[in-house]
């Protein structure tokens, strides 16, 4: 062992950069010559667009661009991962509050701003759609013109697509009780602390593009179709997003950034305000009715999931979310009849995108909660209900699809030992516990190129988005470890598709897996070279020769790869290539176009305290258990665990959007939408990973930087009913909603003593 | 356009002068006029701690002073913390406790971490928690955050 180690914990690769003010982000990249540009919106959620005049905002000195639709190439471009639905700018309406009717490109930002506030768009506002009542009433106007959706016969409604699964008969089960309730979940953001950002400028025959995006290459595949040019001209760089959470995955503003400074011949750039962001991402919001069906001693008969989703004006990826977030609805159990039927509905709103447990938190906030109704009607533990049912490792708890991967028994035992579940809690305070699961990556393919140079140390070009996750750490951690270089003498270079081989995706938690395993490849490789050239320099037979761990051992001898690279490679001196290629095809036979290539298993044990008189809800314990295969680096696994866990409980707690109701988020930005922050804390937050390297990466690591936020509202919930009676099936549980439901509980004690 | 409005600063040990526009603030200013990035803009209402720096010894939430009212002032910004090329101990920390994720958030952190330091050299939990809870981490590093800070303190400060 001569290099950096697999199971260390050293300093972020990047990470000196990032305390030091060094780190450059998009927004901190300057262009000479560039434009500024500003969005210009409506102050309501649908209108139709009329004339729209610039005359006044085109005399701002400095106003160089200003276009509309009617400027852009007709008809307008429409695109999206999904669906091809959303145009470049709003086409004859506006469908939600926040989407940009016109751009201005100006000298200065000030310019910009103050001829955006110059374009004059005559409107009317037209009937619309925000809840999902609304936008499911069969006289709701339609969200999406039923002409981009020919053939379809839910074109004329708002649903856009029904996502169906189901194993065993759900009607013929036999069941001793039967709980059925409906839940509720909150539209929230992201709020990356880095707001979007992109810019664009013309180069040579094509355009180079920068932007805070987690799919480089996604978004050059879109660019290139919707500019007509190959991909080779489109040129996208991505630097370190600063936070993704899955808002950075997709296009947003870029393709109009691009049309922009090609009119303009001049290099582009938009910086969106944070409140901006927030009418560009969020989380679907959803309600979900759960009939969980079970024996008399806990064993679980069916489960059967009714789930809407409130998805925005425009696709986006949010019918993936839908699709691929209600699958796993059953949960980790073993289950002999199941049926999940999750629509995704339109609606007059933000459109909705990936967001951290993509879809699953919604479904799991309700199926877990339900499953602690069952377990009080029965008088059965709540620990205990989970343990009977739990799938064990190998068993094929969906029937067709990947067994459980893990010892989730033993994950779900460590947390509710932490929690110290079983012995009293003080007074005034109550326990909750929940498990979950989410689907990994269900298609991948991630190339890398690992270089080993001539004095030994490394290069690896990984196209992965480093958001936060440590991806870079991960892969040097890899290739130092396999090569024999410390950590200081690997490279990684990454966000530059002109450079990085073709990388599909950074989400689902796949890049320690998929990258992972192709970097992994990609020094197989270089250790097979290197053992080729061993043979060569030291005239002894390949067979006899090993190369592992930086270390090259030939009869009798071991030496450090890099003493054998020196002296292969000569005086000329030169490098040792190899290329990884990691490929998960698509089974269009599977319900999700694929098997997921892990689950994401959590449990979540909660400690909580209510405050009686003002509802406020204290978290004393936090217990979050992850089953993790293997931790390539165990303080960045904490890290991901843990920043899970505290956005799962700014959503548990006190995230939402409030609309007016014109369909106008009131709550924009920092002031009015609270995200936790140090004060808002457990009082404890443990973490653990289970390793007993199953999983399918590297070294029998699995993904696993979503599955602590899977867990925390179900676990939270039962807490503050376990602590005091107040029943919630509302998120977020905020001291006024708990207030109300223990305003609730002692309407209902009265009624009870009334009765007597 | 109101005329611009000359102001000297001194920022991070150098003297600037410069012309800026009266409805600019200090965020602007640095991020722009000065090319000094590393300090963030999120917000741009004071609540996310991400433009965080210290103006006449103590930290401000930059986009919400004027530059023009910072005219004489002293400033240093996340760029002139460290000595050239190296790292403060609490910077240091930082990386040692896993404090850092993506890191846009982290130049005000360790701005807020650094006064809080000169302000009280031995915190417990609850004023580091306290002292830091104008500096916003949607990764959720607090607690590393905090463990960063009091391992600065014991190991003989920022």
């Amino acid at each position: 062992m001569t290099g950096a180690r697999v199971g260390a914990s050293p300093r972020r690769v990047g990470g000196a950069e990032r305390v030091t003010g060094g780190q450059r982000y998009v927004a901190d990249i300057h262009i000479p010559g560039e434009l500024h540009v500003k969005l210009v919106t409506l102050p309501v959620a649908r209108a139709r667009i009329g004339a729209i005049d610039t005359s006044a905002a085109e005399r701002v000195p400095g106003v160089r661009l200003i276009v509309t639709a009617a400027d852009l190439p007709q008809p307008v471009p429409r695109f999206g991962p999904q669906f091809e639905d959303r145009p470049v700018l709003a086409v004859g309406e506006t469908k939600y509050h926040g989407e940009p009717v016109a751009a201005v490109a100006a000298d200065t930002r000030d310019a910009a701003e103050e001829a955006a506030g110059l374009v004059r768009v005559e409107h009317e506002e037209l009937p619309a759609v925000f809840t999902l009542a609304a936008a499911l009433d069969p006289a709701a106007p339609l969200v999406q013109d039923p002409a981009l959706r020919p053939g379809d016969p839910l074109a004329g409604t708002n649903v856009l697509r029904v996502h169906r699964v189901g194993w065993g008969d759900v009607d013929a089960a036999a069941a001793d009780l039967v709980v059925e309730r409906r839940y509720a979940f909150p539209i929230v953001t992201h709020f990356a602390i880095e707001p979007h950002a992109c810019l664009a400028a013309p180069d040579g025959d094509g355009i180079a593009v920068w932007s805070t995006i987690q799919h480089p290459n996604w978004l050059q595949r879109i660019l290139a179709k919707l500019l007509g040019l190959p991909l080779a001209k489109v040129r996208v760089h991505a630097p370190d997003p600063g936070g993704g959470f899955g808002g950075k995955q997709h296009a947003k503003y870029e393709p109009l950034v691009a049309l922009m400074a090609l009119r303009a011949d001049r290099p582009v750039r938009l910086v969106l305000t944070l409140e901006e962001t927030f009418q560009a991402v969020r989380r679907a919001a959803a309600e979900v009715t759960v009939r969980t069906g079970l024996r008399a001693d806990g064993t679980l008969a069916f489960q059967d999931v009714a789930a809407d989703y409130l998805i925005g004006a425009y696709a986006d990826i949010a019918d993936r979310v839908v699709g691929k977030g209600s699958y796993v609805g059953a949960g980790p159990y073993r289950m002999p009849a199941a049926r999940i039927v999750a629509r995704s509905v339109l609606s007059h709103t933000v459109p909705s995108t990936a967001f951290r447990g993509f879809g699953n938190p919604q479904v799991n906030w309700a199926v877990e909660s339900n499953l602690d109704e069952a377990a009080l009607a029965l008088g059965i533990d709540r620990l205990e209900i989970r343990l009977r049912n739990l799938a064990r490792k190998g068993e094929a708890f969906i029937p067709w699809d990947t067994p459980a991967d893990g010892d989730w028994a033993e994950a779900t035992r460590r947390a509710a030992d932490r929690i110290g579940w079983g012995t009293p809690a003080a007074p005034g305070r109550g326990r909750g516990i929940a498990v979950g699961i989410k689907s990994g990556p269900t298609t991948g393919l991630s190339y890398s190129t690992v270089r080993l140079l001539a004095d030994g140390s490394v290069i690896v070009f990984a196209g992965t988005s480093d958001m936060g996750q440590g991806a870079r750490t991960v892969f040097a951690q890899v290739a130092g470890d396999e090569l024999g270089a410390p950590l200081d003498a690997v490279t990684v270079v990454m966000g530059d598709t002109a450079v990085v081989p073709y990388d599909q995706q950074t989400s689902a938690s796949r890049s320690t897996v998929l990258m992972g395993n192709s970097v992994l490849a990609a020094c197989r490789e270089v250790q097979a070279k290197v053992r080729a050239m061993a043979a060569r320099v030291h005239g002894v037979d390949e067979a006899a020769i090993t190369v592992e761990h930086g270390v090259v051992r030939l009869p009798g001898r071991e030496l450090p790869i890099r003493d054998v690279v020196a002296a292969g490679l000569g005086r000329l001196g030169g490098e040792v290539v190899g290329n990884g290629e990691m490929r998960k095809d698509a089974d269009p036979g599977h319900p999700l176009q694929g098997a997921p290539a892990f689950f994401e298993f959590n449990c979540t044990a909660i400690e909580a305290a209510v405050d009686e008189e003002t509802g406020d809800v204290t978290i004393v314990r936090h217990v979050t258990v992850s089953d993790v295969g293997k931790a390539i680096n165990p303080l960045q696994v904490r890290m991901q665990d843990e920043g899970a866990a505290i956005q799962g409980l700014g959503h548990t707690l006190m995230e939402h959007y409030i609309y007016d109701l014109r369909g106008r988020v009131r709550n924009l930005g920092a002031i009015d939408y609270r995200i936790p922050t140090s004060m808002d804390l457990p009082l404890e937050l443990h973490s653990e990973a289970v390793e007993n390297a199953d999983g399918p990466g590297p070294y029998g690591s699995k993904g696993m930087s979503e599955g602590a936020l899977l867990c925390v509202a179900p676990a939270v919930a039962a807490a503050v009913r376990d602590a005091c009676g107040a029943v919630i099936r509302d998120l977020p549980l905020s001291p006024e909603r708990v207030w109300r439901a223990l305003r609730e509980r002692d309407a209902a004690r009265a009624g009870r003593e009334d009765a007597r | 356009m109101s005329p611009a409005i000359p102001i000297a600063l001194t920022v991070n040990g150098r003297s600037r002068t410069l012309d800026v526009a009266p409805h600019h603030t200090l965020l602007e200013v640095l991020r722009d006029d000065l090319a000094l990035t590393g300090t963030k803009e999120c917000c741009l209402v004071g609540e996310c701690g991400a433009c965080t720096v210290r103006l006449d010894g103590r930290i401000v939430d930059s986009c919400l002073v004027l530059a023009v009212e910072a005219d004489g002032g002293e400033v240093t910004t996340i760029e002139g913390l460290a000595p050239e090329g190296g790292l403060t101990r609490l910077q240091g920390a930082f990386l040692d406790k896993g404090a850092v994720q993506c890191g846009f958030c982290i130049p005000g952190q360790v701005m807020a971490a650094d006064d809080l330091l000169r302000r009280s050299p031995h915190p417990t939990v609850a004023e580091v928690e306290e002292g830091m809870a104008g500096n916003l981490c949607r990764c959720g590093c607090y607690a590393q955050i905090t463990e960063a800070i009091l391992a600065a303190a014991e190991e003989g400060g920022r």
